[in-house]
Order: C-alpha cells, then sequence, then structure tokens
C-alpha cells in the first residue's frame, strides 16, 4: 500500500467529513478541501505520524467567483516526493481564521504576512506585531486584494518600536537601513554589553515591490522576466520555480535536454555565488587576496554564463515549456575543461585562507547556529545543512534530471561560520561534477514543448533547490489562462530569522561575518 | 637659525610625501592582490576633493567636533617638527624630548575620541571606546620601547638617541634594541589603524575602530583628519627607521649630507611600507578581543627591551 493510500485512510479516520473532496493529482500530489478550524489538527497529525513539513501557505482572494478567501497549506514530506495540498475557506469578512502559528514558527510568519497583504485576521495569533507593513501604510490597505486600490503614500518618519532590552551597562546599536557598503537596505537593532550581543532585531522590507501583485493578470510568458528578476542572484532558482509550476499546471512534460540544460543553469548560478561568498567572507575578515582572487573566479564563471544564455547573470536561459531557443550548449568538453580549471584555482585560494591561522580563528566558532534553533526555524539550504540537518530539494523532490544524476548532499554538524563556509566548498566541488554529468547530455533533441491552455483555478506548484535553499513558486490562473495568484517563497524568508539566535553573545565586529555566511536575499524577502 | 630653517623643511616635507606614502602602501597592495590599483598619488586628488567639498556637521556637534580636525592636524605637524628626520641634532629649544613626542601623538587620538563620542552617533562612541581601549595599551609601549634606547643613550632626547647609535654601531645588535623594534613595529601597527588591528579599507562600519570615529566627518574636516593620518604614519615609519637604523641621517649641514639624509628617509620608510604591504596582504583582522592581547605582547616585548638594556649596560 503506498503512502498516499494510508494518507488517505488515515485523514478519513482522523478528520471524517471535515476533509474532504481528496483527490491524487499528479501521481505524488494528493489535494484536498478542509473545513473550518481543521488546518491544525492536519498539520499535526501529517508530521507526527507521516513526517510531513509545511512549506508554504498562500492565502489568496477569491471573493469574485466564491465569495470568499481561500487559504492554502503545502506539506511535503521529508521522506518520499510526496505533497499534500490543503486548501480552505475564509469568510469574506477575513476575520475568522484559525491561526496555526503554535504549529510551527514558519507558520506564524506565513499569517503575520497574510494578515499584513490580505487582511485576514488569525484567531489567537500570539505576535500581534506586523511583518511585512511598515508602519506608514495606511490603515485600511491590504494590496494583495484584488479590489486594493492603488494609493500614494510615504513615509510618515515616525520610528518603529523595538523591544527594548533593560538592564545596566545595555545600549543600542541601530544599524541601517542605508549602510556604509553597496548592499540591499535592513535595519538591525543591536543591544550590547560593551561589545557583547546580547539581542538583535531585524526590521526588514524595505525593499517591498508588490512583486506578487505584479504577476497578476500577465501570461506566463510575460511573466517568467518578472520571475527572473525576483532576487538578482537567484536568476535561474526563481525562473525554473515558477516554469515548474506552470508547466504542472499546463500538464506538459518537459523535454530531456531542457531537463539536462536546466540542471547546468542553476549549477552554474550555485557555482558563482557560493565562489563570490567564500571570497567575501574571507573579505570580512580583511583577509583581501581572497576576495580578489574569487571575484576573479567568478569572473570566468560569469564569461562562462554569458555563452550559455547571452547573459551574464544567466538571464533567458529557461522558458516555461523547456529553454530558450538562445540558449545553448556548444561544446560540453570545453565547458567541463574550463569548470576543471575553475575548480582547481578555487581550491587554492580556499586552502590558502584555511592555512592562515588568523582567519580560521576568526571563523571558528564564530555565529553559531544549533541544530534545534535551526529546525524550528525550518531552516532551509545551506545554513540548514551547515548545522546538521539533511535537507536538500534536489534529492527530496527531484525536479529537472536531478533523479538521473550522481550527487552527494554534503552536510557539517557545527553550524558556525567555518562550516556554512566550507559548506559551500563542497557544494561547489558537487556542482561541477553535476555540470560535467549533465552538460554531454543537453546538447541534442528538442529545446521545448509548448504550453497547454491552463486550467482555471486550479493551483500548482514548483520546487526547486536555488542556491541559498528551497524555492517554491505557487501560480493559480484564471479563465482566460493569466495568472491569478502567484506565491513565491524565496529560503530568505525563513532564513532570516534565525540570523538573530546565531549572533547571541558574539560580539558587535563579528556581526558583518556571520551576515556574510548566512547571506540572505533582501529582495527574495521583502518581494 | 638655519637649524630652525632645515627642521620647518622636515614638516613640509612631512606634509608633501605622507599621502604618497599611503598611496604606495595601498597600491603595494592592490598589485599583491590580484588587482591593478589606484595610482600612488590618487591620495593627492582624495585631498583636493575633500577640501573642494562642503561640510556637513550633525546639528548635535559640538565645537569639540569642529575644533578636533585643526588640533589633529596641528599636534602631529607638532610632532613632526620635534622628531630627527633628515637632520640631527634637533635643536634643543624645541625639546625633541620623548615625552613630548608621545604626549602630543595622544592629544591628537583623545580628541579624535572625544570628537566620535560629540555627535552621539552610535558609530562614534563605539569607535571611540575601541581606540582607547588600544591607545591605553599602545602609548605605554611607545614610550617603553623608546625609554630602551633612552636608557643606552642616557638621554630622552630623539636627536640624541640617534647620534648615540651612530656613535655605537653595535648597539644595533644588542638584544634591547632589536626587542624594542619588535615592540614599536606592532605598536605603530595599532596606532595607525593598520591590519591585523584595524582594517583601514573596510566598509563595514561595525568592525570599524579608526574609521568609525570619524565617520561624522566630511569636507575640509575629513581631509584633515585623513591627511593627518597619513602623517601620523610616516612619522611613525622614520622614527622606527631613525631609532634603529640611523645611517644616512645627516649630522650637519652641508648640502650633500642633507640630500643623502633626504634619500636614505625616504629609502627607509618606503622599505617599511613595503614591509607593511606585505604585511597587510598575508593578515587577516584580529578578533577584537584578541587586540590586547597583541597589544599585551608587544608591552612585554618593551619591558623586556628596558630591562635587557640596563643588564647590558
Amino acid at each position: 500500500m503506498s503512502t498516499l493510500t494510508r494518507l488517505i485512510d488515515h485523514l478519513g479516520d482522523t478528520l471524517g467529513e471535515k476533509a474532504f473532496d481528496m483527490r491524487v493529482v499528479r501521481e505524488n500530489e494528493l489535494h484536498l478541501r478542509l473545513a473550518a478550524g481543521t488546518p491544525l489538527a492536519l498539520a499535526s497529525t501529517l508530521e507526527a505520524d507521516f513526517d510531513f513539513k509545511l512549506a508554504l501557505m498562500v492565502a489568496s482572494d477569491r471573493r469574485t467567483e466564491r465569495s470568499c478567501f481561500e487559504i492554502s497549506y503545502l506539506f511535503a514530506s521529508a521522506r518520499e516526493n510526496l505533497f499534500v495540498h490543503a486548501t480552505k475557506d475564509v469568510p469574506a469578512s477575513g476575520n475568522a481564521a484559525r491561526s496555526i502559528a503554535t504549529f510551527s514558527l514558519p507558520a506564524s510568519l506565513y499569517e503575520r504576512e497574510i494578515r499584513d497583504m490580505f487582511g485576514i485576521l488569525f484567531e489567537d495569533h500570539p505576535n500581534e506585531r506586523p511583518l511585512v507593513r511598515h508602519g506608514f501604510w495606511p490603515e485600511d490597505y491590504f494590496p494583495l486584494r484584488k479590489d486594493a486600490a492603488r494609493v500614494e503614500f510615504a513615509d510618515n518618519g515616525q520610528s518603529f518600536p523595538f523591544q527594548r532590552v533593560g538592564g545596566e551597562g545595555v545600549f543600542e546599536i541601530p544599524v541601517g537601513p542605508v549602510h556604509a557598503g553597496i548592499i540591499e537596505p535592513g535595519h538591525f537593532r543591536f543591544s550590547v554589553v560593551g561589545e557583547t550581543i546580547i539581542d538583535m532585531k531585524a526590521r526588514l522590507y524595505f525593499t517591498h515591490k508588490g512583486t506578487e501583485k505584479l504577476f497578476e493578470g500577465r501570461t506566463p510568458t510575460e511573466a517568467l522576466p518578472l520571475a527572473e528578476r525576483i532576487s538578482g542572484d537567484t536568476t535561474v532558482g526563481h525562473a525554473m520555480a515558477y516554469c515548474q509550476a506552470i508547466e504542472s499546471l499546463a500538464g506538459v512534460d518537459v523535454p530531456n535536454r531542457a531537463r539536462y540544460f536546466r540542471v547546468v543553469l542553476l549549477e552554474m548560478e550555485r557555482l558563482y555565488n557560493h565562489i563570490a561568498d567564500f571570497g567575501a567572507i574571507a573579505n570580512d575578515t580583511g583577509f583581501a587576496v581572497a576576495n580578489s582572487h574569487c571575484m576573479r573566479i567568478r569572473e570566468r564563471l560569469l564569461r562562462l554564463n554569458a555563452e550559455l544564455t547571452g547573459n551574464r547573470l544567466l538571464r533567458d536561459g529557461i522558458v516555461p515549456g523547456g529553454v530558450a531557443a538562445t540558449a545553448s550548449l556548444s561544446d560540453p568538453a570545453r565547458l567541463a575543461g574550463e569548470l576543471d580549471s575553475v575548480l582547481a584555482d578555487f581550491e587554492e585560494v580556499v586552502e590558502i585562507c584555511m592555512r592562515n591561522s588568523l582567519l580560521v580563528d576568526r571563523l571558528e566558532g564564530t555565529g553559531r547556529l544549533t541544530r534545534k534553533t535551526a529546525e524550528d526555524h525550518g531552516v532551509l539550504g545551506y545554513i540548514a545543512r551547515s548545522c546538521g540537518i539533511d535537507v536538500d530539494t534536489r534529492r527530496d523532490h527531484p525536479f529537472a534530471a536531478y533523479g538521473k544524476l550522481e550527487f552527494r548532499v554534503p552536510v557539517l554538524e557545527e553550524g558556525d561560520v567555518k562550516a556554512r563556509a566550507l559548506l559551500r566548498v563542497e557544494e561547489v566541488r558537487e556542482s561541477v561534477s553535476l555540470i560535467k554529468q549533465a552538460a554531454p547530455r543537453s546538447t541534442e533533441g528538442l529545446r521545448s514543448v509548448l504550453l497547454r491552455a491552463l486550467p482555471a483555478f486550479e493551483p500548482a506548484f514548483g520546487l526547486v533547490e536555488g542556491w541559498r535553499g528551497q524555492i517554491i513558486h505557487w501560480v493559480m490562473a484564471d479563465e482566460e489562462g493569466r495568472l491569478t495568484r502567484v506565491k513565491i517563497k524565496d529560503p530568505s524568508f525563513v532564513n532570516w530569522r534565525p540570523l538573530s539566535f546565531a549572533l547571541l553573545k558574539n560580539i558587535v565586529p563579528d556581526f558583518p561575518l556571520c551576515n556574510k555566511s548566512f547571506n540572505q536575499s533582501y529582495s527574495g524577502n521583502d518581494l | 637659525m638655519t637649524d630652525y630653517l632645515l627642521q620647518l623643511i622636515n614638516v613640509a616635507l612631512v606634509l608633501a610625501v605622507s599621502p604618497a606614502l599611503v598611496g604606495l602602501i595601498r597600491w603595494l597592495k592592490a598589485r599583491m592582490q590580484n588587482r591593478r590599483g589606484a595610482p600612488i598619488w590618487q591620495p593627492y586628488f582624495e585631498l583636493r576633493k575633500l577640501f573642494g567639498k562642503e561640510v556637513v556637521v550633525s546639528d548635535t556637534a559640538s565645537w569639540v567636533f569642529r575644533a578636533t580636525p585643526y588640533i589633529v592636524f596641528a599636534s602631529t605637524l607638532a610632532v613632526a617638527l620635534l622628531v630627527p628626520l633628515v637632520r640631527i641634532p634637533v635643536p634643543v629649544a624645541l625639546g625633541s624630548d620623548l615625552i613630548v613626542v608621545v604626549y602630543l601623538l595622544l592629544l591628537g587620538t583623545f580628541f579624535l575620541a572625544l570628537a566620535g563620542l560629540d555627535t552621539g552617533s552610535p558609530f562614534g562612541g563605539m569607535g571611540s571606546s575601541r581606540e582607547m581601549t588600544v591607545a591605553a595599551l599602545a602609548e605605554p609601549t611607545i614610550a617603553l620601547a623608546i625609554f630602551s634606547l633612552a636608557v643606552g643613550a642616557g638621554s630622552t632626547d630623539l636627536g640624541r638617541i640617534v647620534a648615540e647609535t651612530l656613535n655605537a654601531p653595535t648597539t644595533v645588535a644588542a638584544p634591547g634594541h632589536l626587542l624594542g623594534f619588535a615592540a614599536l613595529f606592532i605598536v605603530m601597527l595599532a596606532e595607525t589603524g593598520r591590519l591585523p588591528v584595524d582594517n583601514p579599507s573596510t566598509h563595514l562600519e561595525l568592525t570599524m575602530i579608526h574609521e568609525a570615529m570619524i565617520l561624522e566627518y566630511s569636507g575640509r574636516y575629513l581631509a584633515l583628519i585623513e591627511w593627518a593620518s597619513g602623517m601620523k604614519l610616516f612619522i611613525f615609519l622614520s622614527l622606527l627607521a631613525n631609532l634603529y637604523v640611523p645611517w644616512g641621517i645627516a649630522t650637519s649641514n652641508d648640502p650633500a649630507g642633507l640630500a643623502v639624509g633626504l634619500l636614505a628617509l625616504l629609502g627607509k620608510v618606503v622599505v617599511l611600507g613595503c614591509a607593511i604591504a606585505a604585511l597587510e596582504t598575508r593578515l587577516a583582522k584580529l578578533r577584537l578581543f584578541r587586540v590586547p592581547e597583541l597589544l599585551s605582547v608587544s608591552f612585554v616585548l618593551a619591558l623586556l627591551a628596558v630591562t635587557s638594556s640596563f643588564v647590558v649596560r
């Protein structure tokens, strides 16, 4: 008996009439609808009995068609390539949703986001504070509602109330949102005793651009450039998750050549980002040599990128249904040779760094994130893998051609800056090997297939292990085949919070180092 | 009279050459880091640019903030007037005294720290507190390291110390001499904000020491402070060169001797500048709480230098 059949029986037993319309879609997705008040029971039984984790929560405004809001919960199995997608209705008044915030921290974050964007209130939510919304937004402005008017408003100069840390000798250091270097905006409020950090609160969402709203009303092809620009350094990751969601919705199968080529693109993106990150971590310890060499190696990779897709940041490579006609890999042997030389080059820089005892001393034990904290926050990507959590979407929910390729998922236990730096090195090695396997198989065959018409008001999603971690795009189209709701989850959404826990008991001058080793996206989080 | 005029030329020399020294170290570092690097006269352009820019001063700043750049600049110039650079002896009436020099340098640091606190910005306060932690350990080491030489020379006059070393060349290899050099070199790195104590090229406001204190400065104020830091670096390197390897320094006002003295000084400073660049390329920055350990080491070295100077004598 397959897990899905057991799951259906079990849900029938535990939830009874409250779970209905159960159907298996695309072989590995169980879709169902929930009666009011049952999500917590569903989440608990899924986690306790089947090891499913909450991967995403999506609200959508269906008041025009169904006179209610819908909230969908996506659960992903930690052991098999299985998903449960449950949807419940929330009355149009928007004030009667039961909270599942007590189930997990990510759930609490999703609910706060939904509350800010849709004005849906959750009963018994333990955290009243807004998440996305800055204080100067008009009270009744909920931008993701379909009838939200476009209003003009500006910062009113009021400060954001931070939790004060009291006590003798406790000082606050406010940093940002404008920084001395060229980085994205975020405000960090440190409470310190001497140089020791005893609390750090981050205020993000300064780059909130209404990305999800901008998807609405576009055709799948029109929305692709938008997906590529969600976070500048994750072009392929987001474009791929988006395309996979669209393909899943349209029910088309991507040709083999495109699958392998997508692997090449995604791993190229991982390579150039990981190598640049390693250099930047070394640079933050004052070891600028490593940084300039890593930037040089990154440049070599960007030039290879330009040969692949015509764009140094790998834009215009992936299209819904396959890969772009303009993207091509003419000489896989040369690419493999170049990558071997890049890897050797990088390994030398890593060796020089790791033999520098001053540098290693700065990395060791700095910014340690415990496994427990990481698990509580549902942390993803290299941050999870550097503190002993073995998750990787490429292996757990294979997409593109990963099911047919050989690779290892490196996991380190220490959870400090050094582990996060060395994990990147290990992943660089794996990426080179993956590209060398995939490249020869991505030169011949059909590049892409035509999309079929998108079914109206059906949910579909795509998961990708971007270089930062798991990216999810959730899409729904209307009767005309235009997108009516797109939900994007960048791993930064769950990975930002644990930073303040990793910082505890570290000293202020080590913050940039910790932050760099996390290197989360502001744009991908703020959307 | 010529003596005083020549000593004034010292000052002009320090003023003119110090930006090039900063530029040279930056250029060398860039080359060693596989970068092309800005030309060595880039700091001159930067100074000219800063002098041409308007000064932005925080509303909360007091007179301390406005006076500090001038105090720092003037006290550094005064030090340049007092130390033996191209020729000895330094005219006695100027008082080329070790203690005067050390405390004139400290005066600038003290006012910079005050100015950092003055605007009430958290970075200024952070920088000041860190700078004071470093200075409290660095200043006594400077005095002590030079004392080890003073013991040998029987005088705290820097000119006399240099002259004594010239007279007795074998003392250069004496343990007190070598230990003192090591101690002063480490302190020089700390005092002039170089790696591994401070990173002069960082953009990370939370890790800065010297840069955090002067984060609020702009325009000509910043130009004065930057220029003074360059001069301080030049003076420290010249002191290291002249106190420990004095050969080449002019002992009279003979033009040929002065020319040799000038070339010798520049040569020695360039060699030390190269050493700094090489060191900064090899080293990473110490964790802040490790800095006192490094400075304690240099203090102990200086203490040993003094002790051995007594013993050997």
